[in-house]
């Protein structure tokens, strides 16, 4: 074990990853993955601000809100919230064959998060397109007439009501949209990775990029756990 | 452009000329020329310099449209512009010199270079985000130029909905993304300082010894990380709620413009502690150095800046009293924001206690530092006016609010930025200032400053709105005086940026140490090499060890 550790030691004066104000590997570690969640913070406070105007407007619109809820699919957001665990999973199991040094591996479960995200956003893009037909985006054209089932009595929108309704669809497309930009983001990112892990540039001395990048991902799928059920799933016992 | 100014200038000796002043003979101004050197570099004290080149550039900017502003109400009448036009000159005022200046100046310029200094690294934790966020503010300022020179904004700094979202038919978007892109720029120096603070101290340098600088600018980095994406997102809502009318803040369909309020106050107000802290940590500095004692309470300094950081999330809604937001919403602020009062009180006293039988000199950072305490505390004292509910309804929007936040923001962030500049000069630049044209500057920006806002405090309590082009003629004599002390304050302003470029060839060489100060940044050569320290100091001492460095006269320090 020591003479392993000396070893490590020695190689890592001729990392070419390690930068030269960094005394040491940990030391550039420690310090990348410190500044990763840091900015995972800002995107916290990014998106705080959204999911303070929906409380805010829940609560004081809530009919209309169970209403324009009630018109989301829960079948695709229930598929899309499965596809993004399993791309959670995925990401964990690259950084573990990261760890271990296996590159094609690595590169293999970075392939399938990738296409996970894509299979994510394609859903994303069939329940947009079924809002545009129906009159849900907010604009001129917005039209609303369902009612708000609160479990079996059947509520019906008044007129005045449905500029309400309006501003859940327009919460709803700001941030699934915010959402689903990053998840572009994270495929961008990914997609680099990917060209970067198959030529060979991590080791299990030097993966730090596909950690960060797992615990960006893991936070948009975190967001995504809060939004569904805010979203989708408003007074839809029966 | 100006640009081009310090990369050419301060290169001390190229030939083998005399000099045998024990600075080393490479630095990191010499170490490399070109604008290629200084456009692709990642050494945060060449980022520091771009930075001062940038933020002095969209302070004169600024400050024209300052002058613009004071002109016209030179006269009761509105004769020098239109109405309209009036508007978009204070607005791009404002919001050219609270994103563009007041917000990164101290941790961007003096942040830059110092921290990594202080704390003993080679250079900030992550270098290259550091050029980035370079880069980001430059794109950031680009655009607000471009908005500035293609029809403006007319909105005020604070572009309130539904004003912002429904009716003007100025720039807002466009204005809107360029903040949204300089905010970036602030997050990403935030986010490097805290990392750097935490991970890349010299051995030895615990939080207990770190320079109260430090303290003050991991404690304005956390406000950077968690209050700038909030006015991201808050931006992006105006975008979108103008581009596509959605409602979010159109109270015709059911949305509320007060929410827009809160979310861009949440920021905005936070934003004032970090244009000020910074400041603050200057004068920590420059007091204990210049009366030659241990700061008093460098605990309760240290963490009056971590209070400050954190209750300052709390007390945003004190801009709403008037807003309607509910009485007992207001009760809780104005309780709040007295509170905050307290770390800053305890910041201003234990620098006066530090003063006592202190060995004081009246060097020019000193002279900054005299400045900051008492406009601070002018500007402190009247924000405690303004958190009392009965008298914010009676000067709510009017002038005595102006006064009060220039005192903070430019007595306050101004006085701080000078006086480390004077005092950290001649590490930046490796020589010193001349003296004598310092101090008249100090003394010509001090009454100047005064003379400019003191009137406005008395117009804002008689009645004078803000944001108007035309006033009633008996507001004229105090406008008149407010005009001429602007004057004399442009003076003030010019004659650094004047003799600090004089100096930069003409100025006496500075030694390593020029004050016999404390603290690491001292230890190394002036200006620094590349990396900083030739070996990574090992720190076994409290910060502020007055007691053990020898004295000199610091009126005269011209180099040996």
């Amino acid at each position: 074990m020591h003479d392993n550790e000396a070893a490590t030691v020695k190689h890592e004066a001729h990392n070419p990853a390690l930068l030269h104000h960094f005394s040491d590997t940990q030391q550039q570690k420690n310090a990348a993955s410190l500044g990763m969640w840091l900015f995972l913070v800002t995107e916290i406070m990014f998106f705080g601000g959204m999911f303070c105007a929906y409380l805010i407007y829940r609560l004081k619109y809530f009919n209309a809100f169970a209403a324009g809820s009630q018109q989301l699919s829960i079948t695709l957001g229930a598929a899309n919230t499965a596809v993004l665990i399993i791309s959670s999973v995925t990401v964990v199991l690259a950084v573990k064959a990261a760890e271990a040094g296996k590159r094609k591996l690595l590169v293999s479960y970075l392939v399938v998060t990738v296409l996970l995200g894509m299979t994510f956003l394609t859903i994303k893009g069939f329940e947009y397109r079924e809002k545009f037909e129906r009159h849900h985006v907010p604009g001129p054209t917005f039209q609303f007439t369902e009612p708000f089932n609160d479990n079996g009595t059947i509520i019906p929108l008044q007129p005045d009501e449905v500029p309400h309704a309006q501003l859940f669809f327009a919460l709803y497309f700001v941030m699934t949209g915010m959402h689903a930009l990053h998840m572009v983001i994270g495929c961008g990112l990914f997609s680099v990775l990917i060209v970067l892990a198959w030529r060979g540039h991590y080791s299990p001395g030097y993966y730090t990029p596909i950690e960060n990048a797992g615990l960006y991902w893991h936070l948009v799928d975190i967001i995504w756990i809060y939004l569904f059920p805010l979203l989708y799933l408003i007074s839809r016992h029966s | 452009m100006a640009s081009m100014v310090p990369p050419a200038n301060p290169a001390p000796s190229q030939t083998p000329a005399p000099a045998p002043a024990p600075t080393p003979t490479t630095n990191y101004l010499n170490n490399g020329y070109g604008l290629r050197s200084w456009l692709l570099t990642t050494d945060h004290k060449r980022i520091a310099v771009l930075y001062l080149i940038s933020v002095t550039t969209f302070f004169f900017l600024g400050g024209f449209f300052a002058m613009l502003i004071r002109l016209e109400l030179l006269t009761p009448q509105g004769d020098l512009m239109q109405a309209d036009t009036y508007n978009k000159v204070f607005t791009m005022h404002g919001m050219i010199m609270v994103f563009f200046f007041l917000i990164p100046v101290v941790p961007a310029v003096l942040g830059n270079f110092l921290v990594p200094l202080m704390v003993g690294a080679k250079d900030l934790a992550f270098p290259r985000i550091n050029l980035l966020s370079w880069y980001l503010y430059i794109i950031g300022g680009i655009m607000m130029m471009h908005v500035m020179l293609t029809g403006g904004v007319d909105t005020g700094w604070t572009f309130y909905s539904p004003f912002s979202t429904e009716y003007t038919n100025t720039k807002i978007v466009e204005a809107g993304l360029a903040v949204f892109i300089a905010g970036f720029s602030s997050i990403l120096t935030g986010l490097n300082f805290i990392v750097t603070i935490h991970r890349l101290r010299a051995p030895g340098l615990t939080w207990s010894r770190l320079p109260l600088f430090i303290w003050a600018n991991y404690a304005t980095s956390i406000i950077m990380v968690l209050g700038t994406p909030v006015i991201a997102i808050t931006i992006v809502l105006v975008a979108v709620e103008r581009l596509f009318h959605l409602g979010i803040f159109d109270p015709r369909l059911g949305g509320d413009p007060l929410l827009f309020q809160h979310l861009f106050w949440f920021y905005s107000h936070p934003a004032v502690y970090i244009m000020i802290l910074p400041s603050m940590g200057v004068v920590s500095e420059l007091i204990a150095c210049f009366s030659r004692k241990r700061i008093f309470g460098y605990k309760f300094v240290a963490l009056s800046s971590i209070a400050i950081a954190v209750l300052g999330f709390l007390v945003w809604a004190h801009h709403m009293f008037v807003a309607g937001i509910s009485l007992y919403a207001a009760l809780m602020f104005s309780f709040l924001t007295f509170f905050i009062g307290v770390p800053s009180a305890v910041k201003v006293f234990n620098w006066t206690a530090t003063l006592y039988k202190g060995s004081i000199s009246y060097a020019t950072p000193m002279l900054y530092a005299f400045g900051f305490i008492g406009l601070f505390t002018i500007g402190g004292l009247t924000g405690l006016f303004l958190a009392t509910l009965g008298v914010d309804v009676h000067v709510h929007d009017t002038y005595f609010i102006v006064a009060h936040f220039h005192y903070v923001m430019v007595g306050g962030v101004l006085m701080g930025y000078l006086g480390g500049m004077h005092f950290w000069w001649p590490k930046i630049s490796g020589r010193m200032y001349p003296e004598g044209w310092a101090k008249l500057s100090a003394l010509f920006i001090f009454a100047g400053f005064n003379l400019t806002f003191f009137p406005q405090f008395i117009l804002g309590y008689l009645g004078m709105p803000r944001r108007y082009w035309q006033y009633p003629p008996e507001f004229q004599v105090l406008n008149v005086l407010s005009t001429a002390g602007a004057s004399i304050l442009a003076v003030g302003y010019l004659l650094p940026m004047i003799y600090f470029l004089w100096s930069l060839r003409y100025g006496p060489i500075a030694d390593a140490n020029p004050w016999n100060a404390a603290g690491l940044e001292w230890k190394t050569s002036s200006p620094p090499p590349t990396f900083n320290f030739d070996e990574t100091p090992v720190v076994t001492w409290e910060a502020y060890n007055y007691d053990e460095i020898p004295h000199k006269d610091l009126e005269a320090p011209v180099a040996r």
